[in-house]
């Protein structure tokens, strides 16, 4: 007791414009990022932990003021999984998001007010690009890097643009790129938030906010992060009370989903759930290279990969079709499909399993 | 160590590229990174035996063998070992010639069907053999597959395999070299081959 690690959010400004993969130009970017542990005198020892859609970068401690854990802190700590006895552990916000880091909540500096929709469509490789900047400033020039999602997609980037730097790269519950059926949920849920009437082509920084918009679009994230049996699990077909006989909230389900969406309008913004969402849609190695071996070509990374059974998001085909490829370009890689009923939620919740293999991932 | 891990052990050359077909918990690959210096990869079907695999850092990756070895390119590693594990496959001759072409050469070892006591277990008992090698009930083994050395012969030699090296092993004993086949086939719990294209 009393040990209680505390979080604590810093911004690095960057001092140069950042070039994005649309051609356009950002100036005056910042980063938010937190770091856990201590840099070795060699600067060989930090872990880059990368957070998905609507993560943060408190990944792990606590925040004093909302006395809240970080999204990854069962992983992240003395002994963890991601140990802060060993290692040096970064988290950053991803371009684009709400959190401290630029996005389109943030001032533009031409009009000295928030971007809104005149923030440029930022891509997967941006986020990395910036996080590059980051890693630059700690003058570390060998990492690690780990995440899940499209935290996952930022680590595969990481090894594919930045070969000589990436020693080792966990790759959790992602893929090379999202399927069909990936974008077609955000595609709905962006739909909800551009109808939305308070939407104002995004210019709502001192109106009414698209809140209504926004929660549906999380209502169907979350409904992508469940599957069939996790929802059976939690809520099976029950009432939350009687039937209404009306078309209010009659289910748990439906409850359920209403408190997510409820909850995540305060927390979180809608211009940066566009601007994210989409940039997770436009990644594709595969497209850009030619092909995934290609993309993978020049990795010299040691790869572990981690898949979940019920996971039909991000599903274990795709994360063997990577396997596939490493395989094929002889590169070093280890891969693993846990059994779990949580769907794509699991990367944040079976941390048991996940511990022990990255614990010995690491060491190995 | 396990006499059959050794005689593998002995068998696989220093600093060599290993495929491990197979690699259950990883003890065989760990002790062939330990002694000698292998690089290598397991293929296991089972999650709880990937972890245990994971956790000795070894390389592994989760798959099924019966699914073919599509992923690997010709010629990759210099050994592709099946230690006790091809009576459990499939097709067991489809993932021979998967071994062959993606290593050099391959290890195959498994329990010998023409034992003499598993004869004699069969003739007097009248039941399916158990012993330390064929620990199972025939109605939960894995070894769906099961052979003789005597099998083994026969199908390298009609598909143009060549036997480079034989190690026959009985109790805590092995005899490597060509012992009569019937001999052999007669007195070995287990059998170790090396074989090539």
């Amino acid at each position: 007791m009393g040990n209680e690690n505390y979080a604590e959010t810093k911004i690095y400004k960057v001092n140069e414009p950042l070039k994005l993969k649309s051609g356009k130009v950002l100036k005056d970017v910042k980063i938010a990022y937190q770091t856990y542990g201590k840099l070795n005198d060699n600067k060989d020892n930090a872990i880059l932990v990368l957070h998905a859609l609507t993560g943060s970068a408190h990944a792990a401690y606590t925040n004093k003021k909302t006395g809240k854990k970080g999204w990854w802190d069962d992983m992240i700590g003395p002994n963890k999984a991601f140990d802060t006895n060993k290692y040096f552990i970064i988290s950053s916000n991803v371009l684009g998001s709400c959190y401290g880091t630029t996005g389109p909540t943030s001032i533009n500096p031409e009009t000295n007010k928030p971007y809104g929709l005149d923030f440029p469509v930022i891509t997967i490789e941006d986020m990395v690009n910036l996080q590059k900047k980051l890693i630059d400033f700690f003058g570390i020039k060998k990492l690690i890097t780990a995440g899940g999602s499209m935290g996952g997609m930022q680590a595969l980037e990481w090894a594919i643009r930045y070969p000589d730097m990436v020693k080792s790269s966990i790759l959790i519950a992602t893929s090379a790129r999202l399927n069909a059926q990936g974008i077609a949920f955000n595609a709905v849920a962006r739909n909800a938030i551009l109808t939305d009437k308070n939407f104002n082509n995004g210019d709502y920084y001192d109106k009414e906010t698209p809140s209504s918009g926004l929660a549906i679009a999380r209502m169907i994230g979350h409904i992508t992060y469940l599957c069939e049996e996790a929802m059976y699990q939690k809520f099976g077909r029950e009432f939350k009370d009687a039937p209404s006989f009306d078309f209010g909230i009659d289910f748990q389900v439906e409850s359920y989903l209403a408190h997510q969406g409820k909850i995540f309008v305060d927390r979180f913004d809608a211009n940066s759930y566009l601007y994210i969402t989409k940039a997770l849609d436009y990644y594709d190695p595969i497209k850009e290279f030619g092909s995934l071996e290609k993309a993978l070509e020049k990795t010299n990374s040691r790869f572990l990969i981690i898949s979940f059974s019920s996971d039909w998001l991000f599903t274990t085909a795709q994360s063997k079709q990577m396997v596939h490829a490493l395989i094929k370009l002889n590169k070093d890689v280890s891969f693993v499909e846990l059994e779990s009923k949580c769907g794509h939620d699991a990367f944040l919740l079976e941390f048991e399993k996940q511990t022990k293999i990255i614990k010995s991932f690491l060491r190995g | 160590m396990n006499l059959n891990y050794k005689i593998v052990c002995d068998l696989i050359e220093k600093k060599s590229k290993v495929l491990d077909l197979g690699c259950g918990g990883g003890d065989l690959l760990d002790i062939l990174k330990k002694e000698k210096d292998v690089s290598g990869l397991g293929v296991e079907i089972n999650q709880d035996k990937v972890l245990e695999a994971l956790e000795k850092g070894l390389s592994v990756v989760q798959g099924d063998l019966d699914k073919g070895l599509d992923e690997f390119q010709d010629n990759t590693y210099d050994y592709a070992i099946l230690n006790q594990t091809l009576q459990s496959t499939k097709n067991p001759e489809a993932i021979i010639y998967e071994m062959l072409r993606v290593a050099k050469k391959g290890v195959v070892s498994f329990p010998n069907f023409a034992y003499w006591r598993v004869r004699f277990y069969l003739f007097f008992k009248g039941k399916m053999p158990k012993s330390k090698q064929l620990p199972y009930e025939w109605y939960d083994t894995p070894n769906i597959h099961l052979l003789t050395i005597g099998d083994f012969f026969e199908f390298c030699k009609k598909r143009n395999i060549k036997i480079e090296k034989s190690v026959y092993l009985t109790k805590n004993k092995s005899r490597s070299g060509f012992l009569i086949r019937h001999i052999a086939n007669f007195f070995s719990q287990e059998v170790v081959f090396v074989i090539s294209k």
